[in-house]
């Protein structure tokens, strides 16, 4: 039965509940056992909330018991990254200086998972306040990649697509301010959602880089992450930037196929530095759209080139004021000390690790008096011009195409000691978040030496969600089911 | 050079908290005087994860703020982070504007010795107040932070350096503070915080065209502390010069209790606060016809009342500028005016009362208008006994007094306490007869050519009406008993 179970996707599922072929204390136990046999090795797992997710299951079988089922997410298994705030359950955003902090609210996109019934089984290991594309920044433990044990899942929301992957969880959510839904994603081989900015309310989500920062869905298939991106999209009023747009419906043209779309293909992701390996996958779904009776169009993104320069001044910048709370005054980590200024140093320098140390400092050197013209302001120039070059790409095509990541899942500790090899991890990913544009990572097949997986990047128009979602389906329709991790089998 | 020969140059950054019933970024009171960290949430008390939420009145004030101050809005304004640490602001960064504030220009006009000055405002911004910091709360010497004053709005609002002696400065504050409390977005309330003040002060030699090296100087929480501070850090600073020294820039804060300035941090150790631009915020735009809509619905301002008072109800300059200089006891006198039925003549003695005993009573009990006992309807009516002969000015000092204290209505005080004025010729020829009858020697004296002793009977006889006698008469009485000297 647990097998059974866990071998459905989410929509499946849901579909199993509403028909009362399955209870959701069923799916959960088997979720939880799943997570009792496997987070041993993988680690996707920070804090697991067993009692909790019991509880929410059994209430959903009671509404479900009623007829009063609260709709498609109503008893499913999901989980969240530690850096979406749970009222009452510790959240760390993986760091040393908010160990134990058990926070007296929700995070919007929580609230809302909970609002439609959803059972949360726990929170996801990460990044460091989300900085990294390994997972290797976790305080506390890492994570690996349920293909390989050996190496890393990527990051940060590298516990979010290794419990999708393990079969954890049926979904989870994630944050991605300059890759960290889709690089992880692309390596564990799941669907992950980066919304446009302003799509989903960043209410409750420890900031990272406010102006890049944005939480999105990974899951099994393009359908799942559709029905979890529609119920966390949507205006809050608590986040001044998300946007007062209705949310598209995700769900309904998702089947429409990719015939007529114009797919842009950036000269600029595919030069040196992209492994052949991927290189020849992400062709060949490029060739699969032709099949479907797409239409590749040649576009070029000339600034793409100084995107990982521009990010790596942007975002440190707000990250080294977004960090500055974490002071020992209020809550988290307090060092002991005579006087305040050893208070602030002693607790600062304990509770964070390496890289939130390494980008407060470069943030901090950023924004100074004298330099700001020429890094911080420069950046933000850089940033229009990069969307200027989407825009003009989105004159030509419907959505933008070409990899996530320049390489496969690496081996931990293979680059930890060069940060600099970290960062270009997302290279192509960047752009999306320094445009503000919504894009996703689709699997399309293993690497043919490394058998690992490998995933495809499309990046859409603002608030595009459906096409970019529709033309993922059809990718993945045609493609057919993908292979199981070792994990997961 | 002596002093003298100094030009001293002022400018002035006030800070003024908005009347706004909830705080700038989230939806918690403003209130004062609650309990410790009793008005927070996870915005003001920055909690992981929590995010600003602009609040519309914060800029509809600021708006008409600097509607009445001549300023132009700025369609689009732009909230910023300024960055640093301290215990009392809890994310550890103030957001603020930095590079475009809501409001340009302007201008704050008053009256100096009778000229009309003019002094201009370089900008007006919108931002956040900081917490508390509670030092020595237990034996062990330990502190705390009361978070309830984060997160409420302020307007900042910085003058050029154009003030020229402290004099002027004092009436700029004075005539800023009294357009700000007739908007209603801020209570003028120095001693409290809502209203304070730094003060940018630099000398130079009489005439010369460069400005001399400025301080910043904090904390100076009244008029008077003001006075002091801008005096002390000209005297010091002309003695730097003279000495042959440099005045260096720093930040000074006064101690009141010495009347003091004293370097805080030099310009080697000022903050660098790292502005940026806030992301969490979006850029504040203004409409056009939210504009257009405050400046019709603006107030008449403190200088436009005066000029009424002047040109229409005939109060001298200064008695006009008193009372329409506090929003509140302006409108006071627009009431008592109102209840009087009457017109000029009404005006000048509700006027002098104001200004007079009025304004003694309330320095006295530390009451502000609001919180009178007083009511405009009972200054009125006082008026009105005075012009009735009712009660005469002594009487009427005693019945102001207990009418301030109680709350009763005159007449009925004039009533119980007997204050009535007598004007009757009876009783006041027995009066007059029993006092001449005391004093022979004076009434010879008086007779025999010394008319100043009239006035020596006249106090007699008050004396025995115990103030109550209707001057007039009694001096006619006066007058007639002794005949002419």
């Amino acid at each position: 039965m647990s097998a059974e179970l866990l071998a459905l996707d989410l929509r499946a599922l849901s579909g199993a509940l509403a028909a009362g072929r399955v209870s959701s204390r069923e799916a959960t136990e088997a979720a939880l056992s799943r997570i009792e046999a496997t987070d041993g090795r993988v680690g996707a797992f920070l804090r697991v909330t067993a009692e909790r997710a019991r509880a929410d299951a059994a209430a959903a079988d009671e509404r479900a018991a009623r007829g009063a089922r609260r709709g498609p997410l109503d008893g499913i298994p999901l989980a969240v990254k530690d850096l979406f705030l749970t009222e009452g359950v510790e959240t760390t955003a993986g760091s040393r200086i908010l160990e134990g902090y058990r926070p007296p609210y929700d995070a919007t996109a929580v609230a809302r998972l909970r609002a439609a019934g959803a059972v949360l089984l726990g929170k996801l290991n990460l990044d460091e306040f989300a900085m990294g594309s390994s997972n290797e920044n976790s305080a506390f433990k890492p994570c690996r990649n349920p293909w390989d044990l050996a190496r890393t899942p990527g990051g940060s929301s590298g516990g979010s697509a290794a419990a999708v992957a393990a079969r954890q969880a049926w979904g989870t959510l994630g944050t991605d301010t300059g890759g960290s839904i889709r690089e992880p994603a692309s390596f564990c081989g799941v669907v992950g959602v980066k919304p446009t900015y302003g799509r989903v309310s960043r209410y409750g989500v420890v900031a990272f880089a406010s102006s890049l920062d944005q939480v999105g869905p990974l899951a099994r298939t393009v359908g799942d992450a559709a029905l979890l991106l529609q119920a966390v999209a949507g205006h809050d009023e608590r986040d001044m930037t998300s946007s007062t747009l209705p949310a598209g419906d995700y769900l309904a043209r998702l089947e429409e196929g990719a015939a007529g779309l114009r797919i842009g293909v950036p000269r600029e992701w595919f030069g040196g530095g992209l492994e052949p390996g991927v290189e020849a996958r992400v062709r060949e779904a490029l060739a699969r759209y032709e099949k479907l009776g797409a239409r590749l169009v040649e576009v070029s993104l000339p600034h793409s080139r100084y995107a990982v320069a521009a990010y790596y001044l942007i975002a440190p910048a707000e990250a080294s004021s977004n960090l500055a709370r974490y002071d020992g005054v209020r809550y988290g980590l307090r060092a002991a000390a005579r006087g305040l200024g050893e208070m602030y140093a002693g607790t600062r320098a304990s509770g964070f690790g390496p890289e939130p140390k390494r980008r407060i400092m470069l943030g901090t050197y950023a924004l100074s008096a004298g330099y700001y013209d020429a890094y911080y302001l420069r950046a933000q120039k850089v940033r229009t011009l990069i969307r200027r070059d989407f825009d003009r790409a989105f004159e030509a095509c419907d959505v933008v195409a070409g990899p996530v990541a320049p390489t496969v899942a690496f081996r931990l500790g293979e680059k930890l000691s060069d940060p600099l090899q970290m960062y270009l991890a997302d290279v192509y990913t960047i752009s999306a978040n320094l445009a503000a544009l919504p894009g996703l990572s689709v699997p399309c097949g293993l690497h043919p030496a490394e058998r690992m997986p490998v995933g495809l990047q499309l990046v859409g128009r603002p608030f595009d969600e459906a096409t970019l979602l529709r033309a993922a389906r059809a990718l993945e329709r045609e493609q057919g089911p993908p292979p199981a991790p070792p994990e997961a089998r | 050079m002596p002093l003298a020969d100094f030009d001293v140059v002022l400018g002035l950054e006030v800070h003024a908290q908005l009347l706004t019933r909830s705080k700038i970024f989230c939806g918690c009171s403003t209130a004062f005087g609650a309990e410790p960290n009793a008005h927070t949430c996870p915005v003001c008390l920055a909690l992981p994860g929590a995010l600003p939420w602009l609040n519309r009145e914060v800029v509809e004030m600021a708006v008409r703020a600097g509607l009445a101050l001549g300023c132009a809005i700025q369609p689009t304004s732009v909230f910023a982070r300024k960055n640093y640490f301290y215990p009392d602001l809890p994310k550890g960064y103030q957001i603020s504007q930095y590079e475009r504030p809501i409001c340009l220009g302007g201008a704050v006009e008053f009256d100096l010795g009778g000229e009309e000055r003019r002094v201009r405002l370089t900008r007006i911004h919108m931002e956040e107040d900081a917490g508390k910091n509670l030092h020595d709360l237990a034996a062990d010497g330990s502190s705390g932070v009361d978070l309830n004053r984060a997160g409420v709005p302020l307007l900042e609002i910085v003058s050029e350096p154009e003030l020229r002696s402290v004099d002027e400065a004092v009436e700029y504050l004075k005539a800023l503070r009294a357009v700000l409390v007739a908007l209603g977005v801020n209570d003028g309330n120095l001693e409290e915080g809502s209203f304070r003040c730094d003060a940018n002060v630099s000398v130079k030699p009489r005439g010369a065209a460069r400005l001399g090296q400025r301080c910043e100087i904090k904390n100076m929480n009244s008029f008077r502390f003001l006075r002091q501070a801008v005096e002390f850090e000209v005297r010091r600073q002309v003695e730097v010069i003279e000495a042959g020294g440099k005045v260096e820039q720093e930040t000074r804060l006064f101690d009141p209790a010495r009347g003091e300035t004293r370097a805080m941090r030099s310009k080697e150790e000022a903050h660098d606060y790292r502005y940026f631009p806030e992301p969490d915020l979006p850029p504040v735009r203004v409409d056009p016809a939210l504009v257009a809509a405050a400046r019709a619905a603006l107030p008449e301002l403190p200088r436009a009342r005066a000029r009424r008072y002047q040109e229409r109800l005939g109060l001298p300059a200064a008695d006009a500028g008193l009372i329409a200089g506090e929003p509140e006891v302006a409108r006071f006198f627009d009431a008592a005016l109102e209840a009087s039925g009457k017109g000029a003549e009404a005006a000048r003695r509700i006027a002098n009362w104001l200004n007079g005993d009025v304004a003694r009573l309330a320095n006295e009990s530390g009451l502000a208008p609001r919180d009178w006992r007083l009511s405009p309807g009972a200054l009125a009516e006082l008026v009105g006994l005075i012009e009735a002969g009712t009660v005469g000015g002594p009487g009427a000092k005693q019945v102001l007094e207990e009418c301030f204290r109680s709350g009763a209505s005159p007449a009925a005080v004039v009533r119980e306490k007997g204050l009535a004025q007598v004007s009757d010729a009876a009783a006041i020829d027995a009066v007059v007869e029993r006092v001449l009858a005391a004093s022979p020697a004076e009434v010879e004296r008086y007779r025999a050519g010394n008319a100043k002793l009239l006035g020596f009977f006249v106090g007699q006889v008050m004396k025995e009406m115990k103030g109550k006698g209707n001057p007039a008469v009694v001096n006619a009485a006066v007058k007639k008993k002794l005949g002419g000297p």
